[in-house]
C-alpha cells in the first residue's frame, strides 16, 4: 500500500485491489460500501461535533466572552456532553401530531446532506462519487432537505412550526435559483459539471481570480444565497427564535432535535465545500501563472489542508454574518431574491458568457 | 380613536382564512409573562389582544397595610429596570405630604442615580432590541457596559438591581467615597462606547429596513393612549416630566428634551439612543457639584401623612410614573394607585402593529420597551 498525502488515487485503488483479493467480486463491492459508509458516518459525526464547538467559540469571541470552558480543555468536550444529553433525553411526540410524518421528517432532513456530501472532492483521488453531473447532483439532493422541514412543520400540529415551515419553503425554493445561477456562471468557464474536472481546470489559478469581475459577483451572490438556503442567520426565517420560538423544530426533542441541528451544520459544510470547489479551486493549491518557485512551495502543502483551509475560511465568513447582522423580514427576504439577486444574477450570467466568448478571462 | 371604533375593536370575529395564535405567556420576545392573543391572516396581524394578570402581585393592595417606609421597597418590583426612579416617586410623594424639605445633597444624589438607572435601563433595552431582531451580539455588548453601572450601584447602595436606596426624607446611606470617581470613569468610557452601538445597529441596512415606517403611532394616538416616555416623544408628544414638572435637581441642569415626529420604530430607537447622551450630560453637570450636608432629613420613626390626596409624577426610563396616595392620617395609606408607563404604552400596541407582520410586532414591542411586572403590578 503506497500512501501518498498528495495523491490518494493509488491508495484508494490499492484498497480496492486488496478487497478484491480477499473477497469474491460481489462481496468486495459490498465491503467497499460498508467501509465508505463507516468512514462517512465517522466523518460527519466529527464534523458536526467540531462545527458546533467552533460556532460556539466564534460566536463567543464576537460577543466578548469565552464560550464553553468547563468540560475538557477549553470546553472541547462540551459538545460531546451535549450529544450524550440529547441521546438520553425522552423523544417527546406532541398530542395530535402526525406521528409517522413527525418521525420521518427528522430522517429526511439528515439524509439530504448525507447524500450530498458523497459527491464532495476532498483531495485528489479522495472522492466517492465522481460522475459527470456532480455539481447538479449536490444541488439537487441538498434541496431534498426542505421536504423534511415542511413535513416537520406540518406534522407538529403547532402553528409556530407551520409558519416557520411555510417561510422556509418559500425561502429555499426562491434562493435555490440564485445558488444554481451563480454556480452556472462559473460552469460557463469550466464547461463541465464534473467536480474533479472543475478542480482540475483551476490548476493555473482559481476561478475567482481568473474569471474577471463576473466571477467575483457570482461568488458574493453564491454566499448570500446559500446562507439563505441553509436557513442560517441573518436569513434564519424558519427558526426566528424571537418570533416563532424555534420555528419548525419547536416540538422536537432529544436525538431528533439533534438531527436537525446536525443537518444544519453539515449543510454549512457542503455550502463551504461547493463554494471552495467552484470558486477557490477545491483542493488545488494556489498557483500563479508562471511563478514556478512560488507554485512549488504551494504544492508542498497537502491538498487536503488546502481544501479544509478554504472551507474553514468560508465557514468563518458565514458565521461572521450570522453573529453580526439582524434578521430580515420574510417579505424583505423574498424582495431581495426576486427583485435584486435574481436579475443581477441573470445579467451576470450574460456578462460571463460575453467574457468567455471574448476571452477576457485568464 | 372614537368610542365606536374602540368597541368594534374589542369584538373578536374571525373571518375565513384567519387564525389565532397565542404569543406568550411563555415566549422569547414578550420578555416576561405577557400573553398576546393574535388574530392573523397568514403572517399579517389583524388584531392584538393583550391578556394581563400572569404576574399580578397586588402591590397596590399590599401598600394599604404597610408603613410608608415599607411601600418604597415594593415599588422596586414594579419596573425593576428603573427601580431607583420608582422608589424616588414614592419618596417624593410622601415628602410632599409631610411638606418635608429634603437636603440639597439628597436631591443631587437622587438625580445622579436616577440618570445612571436610566442609562442602564436603556443599555439593556438596546441589547434586547438587537436580540429581538436577531442580532444576538448586541445583547452581550449592552450587558458589558451595564455591568459597570451595576458595579457603581453595588458599591453605593449595596445591591445591583433592586437597590432600595431611597427612604422618605433622603437616601439610606451616604455615597461611597469612590462613587464620584467611578461615575466619571464610566462616563468617559461610555462616551467612547456609545458610537459603537451606532456602528453595530443604527447604521445597519437590515436594521433600518426592519424599523423604518414600522409600528407607526401618530401624535394624536400617542396622547389619547397616554403613551409617554421615549415612545411618546418619538411621536412628537413632548411629555418629559423632568422638563415639564421638574423634581429633585432637574430644574438646575441643562438638557434637551428629545422629540422626534416620525413616530415609527426607528424614531423610538433614536430617541432612546439620544436620551443616553442627554443622561450622560446631566450626570456630568452634577457629579462634581454634590453639595455637602446630610444624606437624610430627620423624619419620625412612624410616618403619618395628613389626611388628603397626594400625587407625584416622575420620568422613569419607560415614561411617566404617577404615584397617587390617599391618606386618612394613619400609619399606612388608605389607597395607593400607580400610574405605570408600561400599561399605557402597551395599550397602543394594537393600533401600532395592526396590518404589519409578526416580525414587525416583535420590533414594535421591543421599541415600546415593555417591562411586564410594571404592566401588571
Amino acid at each position: 500500500m503506497n500512501f501518498n498525502i498528495y495523491d490518494f488515487t493509488d491508495f484508494v485503488n490499492s484498497i480496492n485491489v486488496w478487497l478484491n483479493t480477499v473477497f469474491p467480486p460481489a462481496a468486495a463491492d459490498i465491503a467497499g460500501f460498508v467501509i465508505i459508509g463507516i468512514c462517512f458516518l465517522t466523518f460527519i459525526t466529527l464534523l458536526g461535533l467540531s462545527l458546533v464547538y467552533i460556532e460556539r467559540k466564534v460566536c463567543a469571541f464576537f460577543q466578548q466572552r469565552l464560550g464553553p470552558m468547563r468540560v475538557g480543555f477549553w470546553g472541547t468536550a462540551q459538545t460531546i456532553a451535549d450529544i450524550i444529553k440529547l441521546i438520553f433525553k425522552e423523544p417527546l411526540v406532541s398530542k395530535g401530531s402526525d406521528k409517522f410524518l413527525f418521525n420521518l421528517a427528522a430522517f429526511i432532513v439528515i439524509i439530504a446532506p448525507f447524500m450530498a456530501i458523497a459527491a464532495v472532492p476532498f483531495a485528489k483521488g479522495l472522492h466517492v462519487l465522481d460522475f459527470d453531473i456532480g455539481l447538479f447532483f449536490i444541488t439537487a439532493v441538498s434541496s431534498i432537505g426542505v421536504t423534511g422541514i415542511l413535513l416537520a412543520g406540518w406534522s407538529s400540529n403547532n402553528k409556530y412550526s407551520l409558519i416557520g415551515a411555510m417561510r422556509s419553503g418559500a425561502q429555499i425554493v426562491s434562493y435555490e435559483l440564485s445558488v444554481i445561477l451563480s454556480l452556472l456562471t462559473i460552469i460557463i468557464l469550466t464547461g463541465s459539471l464534473q467536480l474533479s474536472v472543475i478542480v482540475e481546470s483551476q490548476r493555473d489559478g482559481w476561478w475567482i481570480f481568473k474569471g474577471n469581475i463576473p466571477a467575483v459577483i457570482a461568488f458574493f451572490i453564491f454566499i448570500i444565497a446559500s446562507t439563505a438556503e441553509s436557513n442560517r442567520g441573518p436569513f434564519d426565517m424558519a427558526e426566528a427564535e424571537s418570533e416563532l420560538t424555534a420555528g419548525f423544530h419547536t416540538e422536537y426533542s432529544g436525538i431528533k432535535f439533534a438531527y436537525f441541528f446536525l443537518a444544519e451544520y453539515i449543510n454549512l459544510f457542503i455550502i463551504a465545500a461547493v463554494g471552495a470547489t467552484v470558486f477557490f479551486g477545491g483542493w488545488m493549491p494556489l498557483h500563479i501563472g508562471n511563478f514556478e518557485f512560488f507554485n512549488n512551495i504551494m504544492d508542498f502543502i497537502p491538498p487536503i489542508i488546502w481544501f479544509f483551509g478554504k472551507i474553514a475560511a468560508i465557514i468563518f465568513l458565514i458565521m461572521w454574518f450570522k453573529w453580526t447582522f439582524p434578521r430580515l423580514r420574510i417579505d424583505q427576504l423574498l424582495t431581495l431574491e426576486w427583485k435584486y439577486l435574481l436579475p443581477i444574477n441573470l445579467v451576470n450570467l450574460l456578462l460571463m458568457a460575453l467574457v468567455a466568448l471574448s476571452g477576457w478571462h485568464l | 380613536m372614537t368610542e365606536q371604533e374602540l368597541i368594534t375593536n374589542i369584538e373578536t370575529v374571525p373571518e375565513t382564512q384567519e387564525y389565532f395564535i397565542n404569543m406568550g405567556p411563555q415566549h422569547p420576545s414578550t420578555h416576561g409573562v405577557l400573553r398576546l392573543l393574535l388574530t392573523l391572516d397568514g403572517e399579517i396581524i389583524k388584531k392584538i389582544e393583550p391578556h394581563l394578570g400572569y404576574i399580578h402581585r397586588s402591590i397596590e393592595k399590599m401598600c394599604e397595610k404597610d408603613s410608608y417606609q415599607q411601600i418604597v421597597h415594593l415599588t422596586d418590583r414594579m419596573d425593576y429596570l428603573s427601580c431607583h426612579i420608582n422608589n424616588e416617586a414614592v419618596c417624593l410623594c410622601v415628602e410632599k405630604g409631610l411638606q418635608l424639605e429634603v437636603p440639597e445633597r439628597v436631591k443631587v444624589i437622587r438625580t445622579i442615580i436616577s440618570e445612571l438607572t436610566r442609562l442602564s435601563s436603556h443599555q439593556l433595552w438596546w441589547g434586547v432590541m438587537g436580540m429581538d431582531l436577531g442580532a444576538i451580539t448586541t445583547f452581550l455588548y449592552g450587558f458589558r457596559d451595564r455591568e459597570l453601572i451595576t458595579d457603581i450601584f453595588e458599591e453605593t447602595c449595596g445591591a445591583r438591581l433592586t437597590m432600595n436606596y431611597n427612604v422618605p426624607g433622603g437616601v439610606m446611606f451616604d455615597i461611597h467615597p469612590n462613587f464620584q470617581k467611578r461615575t466619571k470613569d464610566f462616563i468617559t468610557y461610555f462616551r467612547k462606547k456609545l458610537p459603537e452601538y451606532d456602528e453595530l445597529l443604527t447604521g445597519n441596512v437590515i436594521f433600518t429596513e426592519r424599523t423604518k415606517d414600522i409600528g407607526y403611532l401618530s401624535k394624536d394616538d400617542a396622547i389619547s393612549f397616554g403613551v409617554t416616555g421615549p415612545s411618546g416623544r418619538a411621536s412628537g408628544f413632548a411629555c418629559d416630566v423632568r422638563k415639564r414638572f421638574p423634581y429633585s435637581a432637574y430644574d438646575r441642569v441643562q438638557f434637551e428634551e428629545i422629540v422626534y415626529t416620525e413616530g415609527d420604530c426607528f424614531a423610538r430607537y433614536k430617541a432612546r439612543i439620544a436620551e443616553m447622551w442627554e443622561s450622560m450630560k446631566i450626570i456630568e453637570q452634577l457629579i462634581d457639584n454634590i453639595p455637602e450636608g446630610e444624606h437624610k432629613a430627620k423624619t419620625k420613626a412612624v410616618i403619618k401623612l395628613p389626611e388628603g390626596e397626594y400625587y407625584q409624577r416622575v420620568e422613569t426610563a419607560r415614561g411617566e410614573l404617577g404615584v397617587y396616595i390617599v391618606s386618612d392620617n394613619k400609619k399606612s395609606p388608605y389607597r395607593v394607585k400607580f400610574r405605570s408607563p408600561g400599561f399605557s404604552n402597551l395599550s397602543a400596541l394594537d393600533t401600532m402593529a395592526r396590518g404589519n407582520k409578526i416580525a414587525d410586532l416583535v420590533a414594535t414591542m421591543s421599541t415600546l420597551d415593555l417591562v411586564i411586572p410594571d404592566i401588571d403590578r
